[in-house]
Order: C-alpha cells, then structure tokens, then sequence
C-alpha cells in the first residue's frame, strides 16, 4: 500500500515541477516555432519586411498642439504632421529658408508712422511697421481627420456630439468616417490667432506680443470673451476666433495672408518656419472642443491634424507612437541641388523623386539608454545618437583628430553624422551674487581665474569623449558672427598657438585670483578661505562623477567648492529669484541668428526680474546698446563687427565660463538612406529612404541565438536534481522495506 | 585640526557604546551570556561575525571626522580650516584617495582603459593608450614586470598574514590559558584540535585571512588601483570601502532610530488594550499601507526643499549628504518600525495573560514597573531577532532607492551609487566590469555575513526553533 | 462571515482618510502648485501668468484646505483638498498633471503588470516549493545543509544584480530574447520570458529558506511524531500532513500579496521598459506628477487592506478551526 501512495505522491512531487518543465516546453516549442526569425527580435515577426522605420521616444511629447509644442522631442513629431509656410532647405548650408507652402520667401515690406512704404534700405530707426505678405499654394489637402467628415447633407458629422455618442469612443480611430478639406489662409490666420488664446498658454505669446500687432491686447480680448463663453465651466467650451478680428494677422485673399510687425524685425521669416505658425482649421479646435473630449484624451495636444507627409495614426504613451503615410499629401520631390560635397556622398540620387519614402515610422518606448544602444547594434533601431558610455565601441579619433567609425561597427556597415550643434553650454556667475558678481575689479578677476581654472577641454574628453569644441564666445560656429581662428579667440582664457588656442596656464590664474584679493584662495584681510557655491539640479549616476570632476577644478585655485544639489523645480526657483551663485546652463538656438545667443546676455532680458534667458543676469549697458543695434540688421560686415565688440565685452567681464558646443553624432545602418544633419529642420523625415530586404538579412545575420548556454542550463538541472530524486527513491524503499518488516 | 561631528557619527558612536555597555553587562549575566555563547560556538556564525567586525571596524574608522586645518599665510590670527571633511579612514588610505587617474583603468593596470591621442615630442600624434600618472609608477613606462611586482608584494602580504596569524594564536592561547588554568601550549593543541568551548581555530582562521587581505591592500593598494579606477579616475577600492559605512550606517541606525517607537507602541497597545490598542493599531495599519517607495519618495522630496531653503546650517557637502542619510534612515525606519510594533503587540497580549504577570497586577504593582520589569526582558529576543534581520534588507535596499532616485545623496559613496552608474558602464565594449564588480563583492559578502550571523542569533534566540 | 466582512470594510475608510491626509501633507506642503507648473510647462520661456493659468486649469488654484471666500458648503467643498483627494474615495482619479485620465491609464498599464507578476508568482511558488519539500526532506543531510547555505547567497545578492546579469548575459550576449519592451497578445510572451525568470531567480532564496522553516515546523509538531509512530513512510507523512498543513501559511502569505500583483514590479518594469503599474509609479515619482502619485498611493492602500480581509477569509476556508467573529 505504501509503495502505491509513495508513487503517487511522488509523481504529485514532481507535478508543480513538471508544470514548470511543461512550461518550458511550450516556451521552446515557441522558440522554435519561429525559427528562421532571430527570437530577440522587438517586434512582431510579420513586420521584418515592410518599409517601415524604427524609432523611439525616451518621454511622451508633452504637446503636439503647435501653439505650445517647444521641445524637441515634440518637434520630431509636429515636424512632420504640420507644413509652416516656409521650410529649411535639407541639404545646403548655411542654413537656407525656403517655401513649404507658401509659393515663395515673403519679402517685407516697411512702413513709417503714418503708413508710408520705405526703401528697403531703410534704417531700422525709421521703421515703424514692417508688413509680410504671404501667399500659399492652392490645392493643398488635410490630412484625413473626422473633424472634416460630413454627412450625406453635408453638414459637419462629428460636430454636435452627445455623450451617447462618445461613449463607445476612446482613441480617434473611434470615429469611423473622416473627410478633408482645402488648406487657405484662414487656418494660418487662425493659428496666430490661437497664439493669444487664453486657455493655450503658448510659450512664445510674450516675444510674440511684443511684434506682432495689436497681439497683447487681443489676448485681453479673448480672456474677456471666454469667461463670457465658458460661464464658469472648465471643458467643452468653443471659442471662435474668427469672430475676433486681429489687427497683426490679416487674410486677404483664400491663398494669401498678411502678418503685421512693430518695427523691424527680420527673424520673424524663422519663426514661420517652426510649427507655430502653421496652420490649424477651425473645424478640428471646435471638434476638439467639444465636451467629452478631453476626458477622453481626443485634443489637439494628443492627434494634431495636418497637411504634411505623415499623420499620427497612434499615440499610445504607455507603449509606442505611430506615423502613417498622408494618402491626400500634396507631394513634394527631394532637392536637386545641396552643399559641396553631397553629391559625392550619395546625397542627390534620388534628387527629383517624390517624396516621402518611408511608409510608416514606429516610436517605441525606450527609456534606457542601454537597451536602446543594444537594440540599435542589433539592427532593430534604424538610427541612434552615441551615449558617451557606448563610445568607445562606436568611435576612433584618428591622429588629425578626424572621426572614423571602429571596425566593428564599419563591419556592420554602420555610418556616422557628425554636426557641431546649435547650442551651448556654459557654467554661469550670478551678476547678482555679492562675491562672484557686479562690475567690481576684483570680482571680474575671480571670474576670469576661474574661467581660466575650469578646464572644459578635459570635461569634453573625460565626459563627451571629444565630441564637443570648447566654446571661445557665446555664438557656435555655423551661425552667422562666429569667427574662426585667431581673431575669435577668449583672449583672457586662451593663448593663440600655431595649433589652434590653447587654455592659459594655471598660475595665470592663480595671480588673477591674488590680485582679486585671494591669494592662495584665501580672503586677504580676513584669511579666511574661499568658499564658492554651485547650485545644480543634477542627479543621476553621472552627476557625481561630474561634480568631483567640478571640484578638482576649483580645488586647482584652492577655491572650495559646495555643492547645493537640489530638484529641479527648486533649482528654478533659486535661478528666477536670483539666489543661485554658479550654475550650468544651456541653450539651444531657436534659430540660425546671432540674436538669438546674444540675447542671453541682454539685461533686459535677464532672469531676475524680467524672468527672460539671462540666467546670469548680466547686464552691461555698453553690451546692451550694441545689442539693440546689431539685432535688426542684416547680415554684414558692419554686424559682425558690433557682434565682435559684443564679444569683447562679454569675453572682459566673464559673466559666464563659455563651456562648449556639443557635438552630435548620430549614427544610421547601411539601409538608411539620405541621412544628413540639419539641425535648423524638423520635417527631415521625407527625405529619408529605407531598404527593407537589406536590413532584413543582416537583422537575421546579426541575432543568431547562442544556444549552447540553455543546454548547459538543462544539464545543470539534471544534475542538481538526479542525485535528489535518486536519494529520495532510495529512501522509499527503505521506508517500505522498514514497513514490510 | 577641528573634530566634527556628524549627526550619523553621533548616534553611531552610541549605538558602539551602548552594545559595549550591554556586552560587559552581559558577561556577568548567566541568562543573558548562555544564549550568546551559544550563537558563538556555531562556527559559521563565528566566521561571520569576525567578517562583520571587519566592516564594523572600517565603519567606524570611517566615522571619526574632521577638518584640516589651513596652512597660516600670516594675514590673520584666527585659525581657519579647509571646507573639506576628512575621516581617520580618508587619512589612513592616504594616496589611494589622492591619487587619481584622467578616467577609466582596469584593475591593477598600468595604462588608461582607453585610447587617447598623444601627443609625441616630435610633433606626431599617435592613438594609444597612456599611461597612468599613478597607477604601476615605479613599474618602467611599458609596464613590464608587473606580474612579478605583484606576485611579489603578495608573497610579502602572505607571510606578514601568518606571521600575524601566529602571533594571534598564540596569545589567544595564552589568555584563555592563564583563563582556564591550562598552559598556553595545551591550549594551542586544544585550539587547533577544536576542542574549545568557542570555535577559536575558526575564529582564528577567519582573522588571519581578513590580515591578509589588508596586507594585501597595504601592499597592493600603494602601488595600483587593485579594484580599478572609475570615470573621472577615483580608486574604486578606496569608493567600495568608503562605501561601508553608508551600507552599515543604514542597516544599524533604521533599527536604532525605530526601535523606542516599536517597542513602546507595541507593547502598551498589547499590555493596555482598549482603545490605545485601536489607536496603534491604526497607526500601524496606515503606514503600513501606503506603499513604502513612494512614502520615501515623498519625504525625500521634503527633505531637499528643506535643505535648500536652509543652505546657512549645511557648510559642507558632506554634512548635507550626512543629513539625507540620516533622513533616509528616518524614513525607514517609519516604513518599517509596523512590523516589529506588530509582533512586540502579540507577545505582549500573551504575556499579559502569564501567571506571573496576573499575578504581579494583583498585587498592585505599577504598570510601569511591569512592563519594564516583566514584560520588556521577555519580549528582547524578538526585538533582537527582528534587528538582525532586518540589517540585510536594509543595505539591498539602500541599492534599489538609489536607482529610483530617492536613495542617499548623490555625492555619498555608497554602493547603491556605484551600482547605478555601473548600470551604464555595462554597456561599454570592452566592458568595465570592476566598479559593479567591487559593489557586488563587498555588499556580497557583507549581507551574506549578517545573514549567516542572523540564523545563527535566530536559531540561538527563537524559543520556538531551540526547542529542536 | 458576512457581517465581519463588512466591519472590516467600514474599518478600512478610517485608513484611508488617514492615508489620504497624509499623502495630502506631503505632496501639497511640499511642492506647491507652482511647482508642479514649472515642471509641466517645460524648459524654455515660462511667464508667471502661463503658471497661474496652469494651476487655474489644473484646479490648483484654490485655497488647500478651507475656502472663505465661498459660502457655506462650499467653504469645505471648493478646496484642493476635496477636490484632489477625497474625491479618490468614489475612484473618481480625475487627470493626471498633464492632462491624461488616470483611470484609463491605469486600465491599460494593468494587464502588462499582471503578465509579468502573475507568472512570477505562479513559477516562483511551484519552484519555491519543490525546493523547500526537497530540503525538508533531507532534513540534516548534506543537501539541506548545502540548500539552505545556496539560499543565503542567494538571498544576499542584491535584485540589481540579476536584472543587469540577466539582461547582460541572456539578452545581450546570448540573444536569446529581447533586451527590453512589450507587445500585446501572444506576440508579449518572448518579453515576458526574462523578467519572469529573473522575478523567479531572484526569490528562491528567500522564499525557500521561509517555506523550508513551515515544513520543519510542522515535522517538529507532536501529530507528525504519532503519524510517524504508526509507521508512516517518511515520504507520505511530509506529503500527506506535513505538506498539507504548511499550505496554510504559505497561502495565506501568498494570498496577502495577491491585490498588490496589480501594482506591478518597479524594478522590472523600469528595466525592461514594460509598460506597466510599476513603471508608471516610477515615471510618476520622477516626473512629480503628484496627481498619479496620490491615486497610486491611495490604489497600494485599497489592494493592501483587500489583502488583509482576503487573508482572514482564506484562514477560514483552509483552517476550520478558526472562526470569524
């Protein structure tokens, strides 16, 4: 009886792990059924032929709506969904505007104080007004949106919803019938429009405000109008602009429209190449406005309607994004022409052709750099940037200091794009702070000691692997006043050398700090050492190893260096009320102008009380004239001049340590086409080509199973287990034998 | 030199005081020396034991900080001291802290980790790897010999390593012989038969093996980064170890900081009943509830607008980063105190139900009086089991709130850091293993040794598991 | 049985009022409203007025706890305290900071959470305890001795280490399965693979080592002693009574951890980027979007005390001698 029960309990002994082995069966049975398919690969399996490009986003784009979208990794969405009238041309450089959906660059026109046209010559004191004429191409057609759809009487369909009908409604895609429309002008108008709207809060509404025409008393306007409107509700509640003229943004005609600025203002033609300014019809703000919507997530800020190449077809936060070709694009054909060189690299082949060529783009969420770095040498991202971890593996700097991929990844068939970027960043002195800042000798000197101690060539080698040049002035090369060679030179930082400018030595800096009264970093009166702060909001694994480094900078003047970490919001706080001491700061151009870096040192523009960009608060009236003077001039020798006694000014009092402009390299598989940087566009996406075989083959090549590893795994089982389920067999049988007995 | 006293330091230096109050207590108290000796005479439990004692001893090295004080350059007549606070550990490790590299090296290398272009005399430039401005200096430029150099310096610290074993041995023998009344030479025959009351041999054993990785260190350390050296070239060594105190510093103070609550709650509401019962009970219900990463998270946040609307009472970084620390182990303690507040509230509910307690309240003995003098020593081996286990729970978890980001202050040394930035080197080809690798050894075999003393104090205290 | 249960329920709002007050402290007097504003409204070019209008339509505008400007009712009513965190009491989540209904968030992030712990917990229970009946078994032998001693090792490396072996090993060195992401349907069971055997792997050690000390428990126990005295085989006592009797606390140990399995794995779920509970805990904490803090913190309290009821009504239906009063 006992050898009976014992088998039973035995086999029950073995069920949950038998469970668990049959588990793995049907695990292996799985891997084996897609054989042939790499087993790691991230998608589903059907999709490893189509042309479709691999993305990611590392945080959901916080605003798609154009009136608010800023960031860039918004901009990698709107970029592609909205057409402002005007574009950047993809390949040639400088950067070069041209038509998107206007017909051609609008040229302005200028007016004095009582409305009469002036030479184009004229200077900028005597213009009063300048006028913008814009005219768009017919013929252009939305996206397909179910804000257009409309009934068999051809009435608006989605646009008196009830809750009945939303209830069944989650995603856009709910709505089963879509219809499109003409682009006119009136969506542009309506646009600006929107800029005002007292809901939106757009982030250029202020800079706006102060061009464009009657904008800041619109504004009020339109406060006034929706209390009236919403009557105390927060939702569904539609205002129409259309009913609320704007002196600024006039059409005037079905094609054309009209933007009216104070005085001059020539950036306002790079403004109309960012989402802001595209267009937005009304149909879609009032579909979105209706109640329900927002409670189901259907706004504008989550499905953006446009008339680009490419339409967001799901957006799904938690998990991906995805963009669809526009079936109703207008088309568009790739450059025939670009820079020097482009030809060479391949770049005009497919010159001519229509475009887009890609037929969807799936973002992944991916918040890790390291699975993301992985999956790309996997082949399962199309393109990637380098994180300074990877770089290494990824980069050899030749003797020359020119980059060149390493073996492996030429191997692999890899390509590398490299662009000095339009951003900076700097380590700032609070011109506020009674130790570091102010207009006094001896605090310049402690700055300009310091600027000296802090070595940014050691930091971009240690922290970026090279990928940055040290930053002699506030513009990055590529923008118009940036001046290469000798006479673009840090005087008080660097030294001129036949091999570029090399950082003065340390006991320069050294005697800057004695003659700033503390020798040997101590308070020459008192004796008392130097104790400097620096406020960051850094976290991370990183940013230890940052602020050690930070330390040793300052350590080398035998300055002491606190470190106040605190949270972000905290940290803002500190910068608007002026409380910080140093800091780090960065910037990334808005557009291709000098005005847009200078004005960080503008005080007028300065954080503290004007909460503007001048994070240090500097302010400088010699500096601030000239600025006034060079920001509404055309390019010219005579502005570059301004711009280098700007530079001069800035470079003497040493309001910032000028840090560095990044690098960036990205890198892009052998099947991707058409890749270049441009880092003025967002809207490159069109232009980029796939070959889907190709990636196919090698993705199969690359991600062959190490199998070896499982059987060993099985094998170590066994063992642990036999000699287990053996002693325990004996065991029974000398628990039965002792029953028999 | 100006002593400073951090608020960890403090309290760590009470707790040392009061477990060394508590053992020369103990040793006069049969009932209370049986139950220790009986986790001493394990021998695993003797192991590791003397492992813990070694981290404890770098801990409280550690923990002895101070400030430098300023060179006089003759400009005033008050003495000033450097920002910079120092520990006895910081001074004793000497040039394994100063002595940095540019950025990554391997474990005893000569060269960085990484190429670099260099610049050659005669103008050329040449990608190679540089070497190490510390790292194998007296080794010539291309490294060669190294092997011998550090089979050398090894042999060296095996032989100090006996040479001290011995000498340990021996007067171990002598004191527990003059002891017992045997001769020092029975007794090293007994030592090394195993034939002593304690494990001494293991004991012994284990000691001799921690001296000869220290003289390892000593010799080693001077000479190379044994463990490497990180992204801005800092001893990786010289991180694991200061590293210690932060994982001993979590482990300890949690429990101290919310062992008065626990206790006091716990048994009032299970000896008073009624409603300070309910009150408790709710209390602990509650806390107990909200889940304990976003409690932390919380409070983490609170503390920092805290310290950043107070700079005037934080000098140095060090003291901010002191106060976070101590803050955490605050927190945790609040998350975990409902545990042990829960258990202490069952026993007490039985006890009060014991004869002798009836009989005590029956006699009108103040409740006061009962509980500490009945109810308190009675319910210590729960308390104590509790303390030991939570210890190692403690240190992982210091490693997980690190990577969610409300874990100590980022510019602590602690091994939850060294882990989340490790997390990134993974992804280096080749990969630099060394700083994850040192992280794991050391939390490793930290967490094992207190696991294995924990059994050993559970199995030794637990009336339950006695019995068997 | 009934009735208790109710009484439990009625017992659990005294909780989460004070779950509720607390988390209200910390997250309101902490960071205030215009925090939180800075911090949706990005980078660049934020005024004072777009963070006034922030808070205004976010509702955080309002006075925290009594309003009184508003009349009667409303001076308790119109406050942020009622209207963020009391409001959770009929699961209205409202939004979160930026925009999103939590709700339909969490409806979606629930079921990846669940792919994840359920498996684990189901795997790592069968595992755990095959290896703790072995143990029990060879009670004394070698291999409890060498089992309990892997355990402790097991026990004292930290979970980071798995994940970051595993993800290095198995993902990018074997390519056995992706490093990371999700899918839904059948396409989800070759991300799932990873971390469930890193969820398992990592609680053996514990897990065994506890469920080893209830079977030892209960061979010590004086009915086992009789079982035995009767001539039981060793094999059919630890089976039949040992086995049976362990059950109970090891299920309701299990069953007390069952509602929480929905608020998923921060660990894992950040590591392998899947899209669920835990990850969306830790994006919430890092993004301080304290609207999903608060109703996370509130749902951990629900499923908590939903655990302890469950436990007591699981400990009548294993355990008769135990009744509910």
């Amino acid at each position: 009886m006992s050898i009976l029960h014992a088998r039973l309990i035995a086999a029950s002994l073995i069920s949950p792990a038998g469970k668990a082995a049959l588990l793995i069966a049907l695990a292996s049975v799985w891997l084996l059924a897609c054989d042939g398919q790499p087993w790691n690969r991230p998608y589903p399996d059907a999709s490893a032929h189509e042309n479709v490009f691999y993305s990611l986003f590392q945080e959901r784009p916080k605003h798609l709506d154009p009136a608010q979208s800023y960031s860039s990794n918004e901009a990698t969405f709107t970029g592609q969904i909205y057409e402002p009238p005007l574009q950047y041309h993809y390949l040639k450089r400088p950067y070069e505007l041209m038509p998107l959906t206007a017909t051609e660059v609008p040229v302005a026109s200028y007016l004095d104080a009582d409305g009469k046209v002036l030479p184009d010559d004229a200077s900028a004191g005597d213009i009063v007004w300048s006028i913008y004429d814009i005219h768009i191409k017919p013929g252009i057609m939305y996206q397909p949106h179910p804000a257009f759809a409309r009934d068999k009487l051809g009435a608006l369909r989605y646009h008196h919803l009830g809750d009945d009908a939303l209830s069944a409604v989650h995603v856009l895609g709910d709505f089963k019938h879509t219809g499109t429309r003409e682009l006119t002008a009136d969506d542009y108008v309506y646009q600006i429009k929107r800029l005002a709207h007292p809901q939106l809060h757009s982030p250029i509404f202020g800079l706006m405000s102060e061009y464009i025409v009657g904008l800041e008393a619109y504004a009020d306007t339109l406060k006034g109008a929706w209390g009236k409107a919403a009557d105390g509700k927060e939702q569904g509640v539609y205002l129409d602009l259309a009913k609320f003229p704007l002196e600024g943004a006039e059409v005037t005609d079905r094609y054309a429209y009209r933007i009216k600025v104070r005085g001059k203002y020539p950036q306002l033609l790079y403004w109309l190449a960012m989402p802001f300014f595209a267009p937005v019809p009304q149909e879609a703000d009032q579909f979105y406005s209706q109640p329900g919507m927002k409670q189901r997530n259907i706004t504008l800020d989550w499905y953006p309607v446009g008339t680009g190449p490419y339409m967001l077809t799901i957006n799904n936060p938690n998990r991906q994004m995805v963009m669809e070709r526009n079936p109703g694009f207008h088309g568009d054909s790739y450059p025939a022409e670009g820079a020097a060189g482009d030809r060479e690299a391949g770049l005009l082949d497919d010159a001519g052709k229509p475009l887009p060529f890609i037929d969807k783009v799936i973002f992944s969420l991916e918040k890790e750099t390291i699975p993301y770095w992985n999956k790309f040498l996997q082949g399962y991202y199309d393109i990637s940037g380098i994180s300074s971890d990877s770089f290494d593996q990824a980069i050899n700097i030749g003797s020359g200091g020119e980059v060149t991929l390493t073996e492996g990844m030429l191997e692999q068939g890899i390509e590398l794009n490299t662009a000095v970027s339009t951003s900076i960043f700097y380590t700032g002195f609070n011109m506020q702070d009674p130790v570091v800042g102010g207009d006094s000798g001896a605090a310049r000197k402690l700055r300009q000691a310091i600027s000296i101690a802090i070595d940014f060539e050691e930091y971009i080698s240690i922290f970026l692997n090279g990928r940055g040049i040290p930053a002699q002035g506030v513009i990055p090369p590529g923008i118009f006043g940036y001046e290469a060679g000798e006479d673009g030179i840090n005087d008080y930082v660097y030294k001129a050398s036949p091999r570029g400018p090399v950082r003065r030595p340390i006991e320069e800096a050294r005697k800057l700090l004695a003659e700033a009264g503390y020798p040997e970093g101590r308070d020459i009166n008192t004796g008392k050492p130097l104790v400097l702060h620096f406020d960051t909001a850094q976290t991370g694994p990183d940013a230890k190893a940052q602020l050690d480094w930070l330390m040793k900078q300052f350590d080398k003047l035998n300055i002491q260096l606190v470190i106040r970490g605190t949270d972000y919001n905290r940290f803002q706080e500190k910068m608007l009320k002026g409380t910080a001491q140093i800091f780090q700061w960065g910037w990334n151009a808005d557009y291709p102008d000098p005005e847009n870096f200078l004005f960080l040192l503008y005080g007028p523009n300065s954080k503290l009380g004007h909460n503007g960009e001048n994070a240090a608060n500097y302010q400088n009236s010699e500096f601030d004239r000239l600025f006034e003077q060079m920001k509404s001039m055309e390019n010219s020798p005579l502005r570059q001049s301004i711009i280098n006694e700007m530079m001069e000014i800035a470079r003497h009092d040493a309001p910032w340590v000028f840090g560095f402009f990044p690098t960036q390299f990205s890198l892009h598989h052998s099947w991707v086409k058409n890749s270049k940087p441009n880092l003025m566009a967002n809207n490159t996406l069109k232009y980029q080509r796939l070959e889907p075989a190709l990636r196919a083959q090698l993705q199969n090549e690359w991600n062959r199973p190490v199998r070896w590893p499982l059987y060993t795994m099985a094998i170590i089982v066994i063992v642990i287990v036999l000699p287990a389920f053996v002693g325990f067999r004996r065991q029974q049988r000398l628990s039965a034998y002792q029953d028999k007995r | 030199m100006m002593p400073v006293l951090l608020w960890t330091d403090a309290l760590i230096f009470m707790l040392t005081a009061v477990v060394i109050i508590f053992v020369i207590y103990a040793r006069s108290k049969p009932h209370l020396r049986t139950p220790w000796y009986r986790v001493f005479r394990g021998r695993i439990a003797a192991a590791s034991v003397v492992v813990l004692l070694a981290f404890i001893v770098v801990g409280l090295l550690d923990s002895l900080h101070f400030r430098l004080q300023l060179e006089d350059n003759g400009n005033s007549d008050a003495t000033h001291y450097s920002v910079a606070v120092l520990s006895v550990l910081d001074v004793m490790l000497g040039p394994v802290r100063t002595q940095v590299e540019k950025t990554y090296s391997a474990p005893f290398a000569t060269h960085l980790f990484a190429r670099e272009t260099i610049e050659r005399e005669d103008g050329t430039k040449l990608r190679a790897y540089p070497r190490l401005q510390y790292g194998g200096r007296h080794l010539p430029a291309s490294g060669e010999g190294k092997g011998r150099d550090i089979l050398q310096r090894s042999l060296l610290a095996l032989v100090e390593a006996l040479l001290a074993g011995t000498i340990i041995l021996y007067a171990t023998a002598a004191l527990l012989g003059r002891r017992s009344g045997r001769s020092s030479r029975r007794m090293r025959q007994l030592i090394i038969a195993r034939q002593t009351m304690l494990p001494w041999r293991t004991i012994i054993v284990t000691g001799t093996f921690i001296l000869l990785l220290v003289f390892l260190a000593v010799n080693l350390a001077s000479a190379f980064h044994v463990l490497g050296t990180d992204k801005v070239g800092q001893d990786v060594f010289y991180q694991t170890l200061k590293s210690i105190r932060t994982g001993l510093l979590i482990g300890t103070l949690t429990t101290l900081i919310m062992l008065p609550f626990a206790i006091f709650m716990g048994i009032v509401a299970g000896y008073a009943r009624g409603w300070t019962d309910d009150v408790v009970q709710y209390i602990y219900t509650t806390l107990n509830s909200i889940p304990g990463v976003l409690l932390i998270a919380a409070s983490i946040l609170m503390l920092q607008v805290y310290i950043a609307n107070h700079p005037e009472y934080f000098e140095t970084t060090v003291e901010r980063a002191d106060i976070r620390l101590l803050f955490l182990c605050i927190i945790l303690g609040i998350t975990s105190w409902t545990g042990l507040c829960r258990l202490l509230r069952g026993e007490a509910l039985k006890l009060r139900e014991a004869e002798y307690i009836q009989a005590a309240t029956s006699f009108g003995v103040a409740h006061g009086k009962i509980i500490t003098r009945h109810i308190l020593p009675n319910v210590m081996h729960v308390v104590l089991i509790t303390v030991v286990l939570d210890f190692s729970g403690l240190v992982l978890a210091e490693a997980v709130l690190s990577y969610v980001g409300v874990g100590v202050d980022p510019t602590m040394n602690s091994w939850g850091n060294m882990i989340n930035s490790a997390r990134l080197e993974m992804a280096r080809e080749p990969v630099v293993w060394w700083s994850l690798f040192s992280a794991f050894l050391f939390m490793f075999v930290l967490v094992l040794a207190a696991n294995l003393f924990s059994d050993a104090v559970r199995d030794a205290f637990d009336p339950r598991t006695r019995e068997r | 049985m009934f009735a208790y249960i109710v009484r439990r329920l009625l017992y659990a709002i005294p909780i989460l009022i004070g779950v509720n007050l607390l988390t209200f402290y910390l997250f309101f007097v902490v960071n205030s409203p215009d925090d939180m504003a800075r911090m949706h409204l990005g980078m660049k070019r934020v005024t004072p007025e777009a963070i006034e209008k922030w808070k205004a339509s976010h509702g955080y505008d309002k006075p925290l706890l009594l309003n009184s400007e508003a009349d009667a009712l409303d001076k308790v009513t119109d406050t942020i305290f009622f209207e963020k965190s009391l409001k959770l009491f009929v699961f209205d989540f409202g939004y979160s900071d930026d925009g999103r209904d939590i709700s339909f968030d969490i409806g979606q992030r629930m079921m990846p959470s669940l792919a994840i712990a359920i498996p684990s917990l189901i795997i790592g229970l069968m595992v755990n305890i095959t290896f703790a009946l072995l143990m029990a078994f060879f009670r004394g032998t070698y291999i409890d001795v060498s089992g309990v001693i892997l355990c402790v090792v097991l026990m004292s490396i930290s979970a980071m280490f798995y994940i970051i072996g595993g993800q290095f090993l198995l993902a990018k060195s074997f390519r056995l399965m992706p490093i990371s992401g999700f899918d839904s349907g059948l396409d989800a069971l070759k991300f799932i693979v990873l971390p469930v055997v890193i969820g398992v792997v990592s609680g053996i050690g514990s897990g065994a080592r506890w469920y080893r000390t209830f079977f030892l428990e209960e061979a010590g126990k004086d009915y086992v002693r009789t079982a035995r005295a009767k001539g039981l085989s060793e094999s059919l006592v630890l089976f039949r009574h040992i086995l049976r009797n362990a059950l109970i606390p090891i299920v309701t140990g299990v069953v007390v951890l069952l509602p929480l399995l929905f608020m998923g794995s921060l660990l894992l779920e950040s590591f392998f980027a899947i899209p669920g509970l835990g990850s969306y805990t830790i994006d919430a904490i890092n993004n301080q979007d304290f609207a999903i803090v608060r109703v996370m913190v509130f749902l951990g309290s629900v499923l908590y005390i939903i655990g302890l009821i469950l436990v007591d009504i699981t400990y009548t239906i294993v355990d008769p001698r135990v009744r509910l009063t």
